[in-house]
């Protein structure tokens, strides 16, 4: 994957004359001591990121660890003291207020915390405005907004007012108005943190459907680790104006680079963290059914030899068909019957991006372990009882 | 100097004493100082004393400030003769259309007016009161002191909303601007009323200039706090989308702002009503001539005209730039030209599309 987005040792001090602050950098001081001598304040102290094109990355830390500002540099919405913003191998630091203004109109846009809206436009209107300030006319910008407005579901709204809808749908609006100009690099400074819990996860889906849909290169601030693990390709962690640590959930999962990035996880609902197919284990018996036999006895044979109750009945391409038992393999011997009709009726099958939340109750019912399958219903694994408890355990071995 | 100080006429012969002038009241005495009052240059011969510091000037102002407003009437007065034009063309401009329309085609007009802005209760209720205003014969009084309140308005706004924009966009500006505006609305108009007159002469577009004065004040704080009281997160928004800064200005700082401009330009509107009378010292024609004529006449009649004129004015003007200010949302309708009479007429001349 090529870089899209690099930032390279970018510096922010805020209030006045840095180069005292940078002296003391160089000391080896920390930015409360930097603060308490100078009055300077150390908002993003050598950061540097390469973020792909066309992923989902996600930048976290508690408040104050300069995460909002971090975001703000890379479109120059807060001046970086020192450092390079280089989008598409250009510096956005660098660049004249013109350059810049073209850059903001074209390849980066932004989606607010507050949603920031313009009160006095329509939803439309709203949706235009990137569209407007560059000089589009009014008919094909119009149209650029009603498109986009049709992606996030409020093509029915266009002519309302911002203050007649309600936060999730403010937000979609916020949405809509980023992808109106087809951005390549969308920023979210907290997009979803001011909305309920329900419509957070339902936004959350709307953005990995867009993404589907258009990959975009998407740099999300979040301070919601559950919502970093969700939705992120990649993790950068900050703290106190430092990058941390930056890799996929599950690396820093399983190797926190210090205790401040293994405290974010101390307290993380793994089962919101996997899905399925993270945990789906071909340990199970397999049966390839072949057309040429019903394969019955084969199949008995395979199960009674490897110790097993259930087997699970993929065809050549991989494709889960169904499972079968001991007792029912045994019952259709005896009536000579095929293999199809041994099938198990009350195993369940889930899909591979269920999370693990959602597969408890499923996985707890079933007689045996559910089989998962992907989107082309290719057999992926099994979950059994014991694999499921032995990953919500993961929490405490940490 | 006397001679232009119409009250000080009795003070030069009035001398007082040592004891006298512990008691300011007193009657004039045989003592050689004179009156601080008219001829306080004389007074150098006493000798400084501790526990009376003030009872002679330390330094002449008056004399200063006389010469210094003489210096500038011999030299700058072409300056200010052109400082004038522009506020003659209007005047005239407004003055013509006003008196020139015929009273009944006026008050049509106003009450359509009235019924776009606000609603047809208030072009019901500027009917009358208009028609009220003519039937006491303060018509073409009336309107001239429209036409003068309108143009002040006019040149108030001309130089307010920029200056307010400037305000706002600059800390340096406003800490610069705050303390000129504070003078210009505490100075009693009196005090400048005679400077006025010695630059611009007499007349009405002296009187427009006084008002001016009095009235730009309000437009422009309000102009400045209403754009700085934009949402810091909207501009924000306007700017990482790529706004420049007239883009900032136009399409999302005044929009925003205009309830609070609309609101300075209401303020303004009544306080140049307000300096009608005042402004009618300087022979400034219209309703508040016939209250200065009532006051000096004791004619109570010709004061309650105007002032009832004065008035009406006022409450007519002051619903209809408030109705301004709000929302056209707030009234519950999406667009000013959905409603009023030119909604009425959209309706009639549109054919209903099928939606």
């Amino acid at each position: 994957m090529s870089i899209k987005l690099e930032v390279r040792h970018l510096y922010k001090v805020f209030g006045g004359d840095a180069e005292p602050a940078f002296e003391r950098l160089n000391q080896g001081l920390n930015k409360t001591d930097i603060f308490e001598q100078t009055g300077l304040t150390v908002g993003v102290q050598d950061a540097n990121l390469e973020v792909h094109e066309g992923e989902i990355f996600v930048v976290m830390g508690l408040s104050g660890s300069g995460k909002s500002t971090l975001v703000r540099l890379l479109n120059r919405l807060i001046e970086p003291t020192r450092g390079q913003v280089l989008i598409d191998g250009e510096d956005v630091a660098a660049m004249s207020e013109a350059k810049l203004r073209e850059v903001r109109r074209s390849k980066i846009s932004m989606v607010f915390q507050s949603f920031a809206l313009m009160p006095h436009l329509s939803v439309l209107d709203n949706t235009a405005f990137g569209l407007e300030l560059a000089g589009v006319d009014q008919a094909a910008r119009h149209q650029a907004a009603r498109d986009a407005l049709a992606q996030v579901g409020l093509e029915a709204n266009a002519d309302s007012y911002p203050d007649e809808l309600s936060g999730g749908m403010q937000q979609r609006v916020g949405l809509a108005r980023a992808l109106a100009s087809n951005p390549d690099i969308m920023l979210m400074d907290e997009a979803f943190s001011a909305l309920d819990p329900l419509i957070r996860t339902e936004m959350q889906d709307e953005l990995l459907k867009l993404q589907s849909e258009h990959q975009r290169t998407v740099v999300f601030i979040s301070h919601d680790l559950d919502e970093a693990m969700r939705i992120g390709d990649r993790i950068a962690i900050m703290q106190g104006g430092e990058v941390v640590q930056v890799g996929t959930p599950d690396e820093i999962l399983h190797n926190p680079a210090n205790d401040y990035v293994s405290s974010f996880f101390r307290g993380v609902n793994v089962g919101n963290v996997f899905s399925a197919k993270d945990i789906a284990r071909k340990s199970q018996t397999t049966l390839i059914k072949k057309e040429s036999s019903s394969g019955l006895r084969a199949s008995l044979k395979r199960l009674q030899d490897n110790d097993r109750d259930f087997g699970y009945v993929v065809d050549k391409q991989n494709r889960y068909l169904g499972t079968v038992s001991i007792d029912s393999l045994k019952t259709q011997v005896e009536q000579d019957s095929t293999l199809e009709a041994a099938f198990v009726a009350e195993v369940p099958v889930v899909e591979a991006a269920t999370s693990i939340s959602d597969i408890l109750t499923i996985v707890a019912q079933s007689p045996c372990a559910v089989p998962v399958v992907d989107e082309q219903q290719q057999y992926l694994g099994s979950v059994s009882r014991a694999t499921l408890l032995e990953t919500l355990d993961r929490e405490n071995e940490a | 100097m006397t001679a232009s100080n119409p009250w000080a006429t009795s003070q030069p012969e009035q001398e007082t004493s040592n004891e006298a002038a512990a008691n300011p009241w007193g009657t004039p005495s045989d003592a050689d100082t004179a009156s601080s009052l008219s001829s306080a240059g004389q007074l150098d011969e006493v000798s400084w004393d501790f526990w009376r510091p003030f009872q002679s000037e330390w330094f002449p102002l008056q004399d200063w400030v006389e010469t210094a407003i003489d210096w500038i009437v011999s030299n700058f007065r072409p300056v200010f003769s052109v400082l004038k034009q522009p506020v003659d063309t209007i005047l005239s401009f407004f003055d013509a259309v006003l008196n020139g329309v015929p009273p009944f085609i006026m008050i049509a007009l106003v009450a359509l007016l009235a019924w776009q802005a606000s609603g047809r209760k208030l072009a019901f209720g500027s009917i009358v009161s208009l028609t009220l205003v003519g039937a006491i014969g303060a018509w073409s009084e009336a309107m001239t002191t429209l036409a003068l309140v309108l143009t002040a308005v006019f040149f108030c706004m001309a130089i307010g909303i920029p200056t307010g924009i400037w305000m706002s966009r600059s800390d340096k500006v406003a800490r610069a601007v705050r303390p000129v505006l504070d003078t210009m609305q505490t100075t009693p108009a009196f005090v400048y009323l005679v400077p006025i007159v010695m630059l611009f002469g007499i007349g009405n577009v002296p009187g427009v200039i006084v008002t001016i004065i009095f009235a730009v004040a309000p437009v422009i704080r309000l102009t400045n706090l209403g754009i700085r009281q934009v949402p810091e997160d909207l501009i924000e928004a306007a700017n990482s989308f790529g706004a420049s800064k007239p883009q900032l200005l136009y399409k999302v700082q005044l929009p925003l702002a205009m309830p609070t401009i609309m609101a300075g330009v209401n303020q303004t509107l009544m306080l140049s009503l307000s300096m009608v009378v005042i402004a009618s010292m300087i022979a400034v024609g219209g309703l508040g001539l016939m209250v200065l004529r009532g006051i000096g006449r004791l004619d109570i009649g010709l004061a309650t005209v105007g002032g009832i004129g004065i008035v009406l004015l006022a409450i007519i003007l002051d619903r209809m730039t408030q109705a301004l200010g709000r929302d056209a949302r707030a009234r519950g309708t999406r667009h000013w030209y959905q409603t009023g009479p030119v909604g009425l007429v959209r309706k009639l001349i549109l054919p209903r599309r099928g939606d």
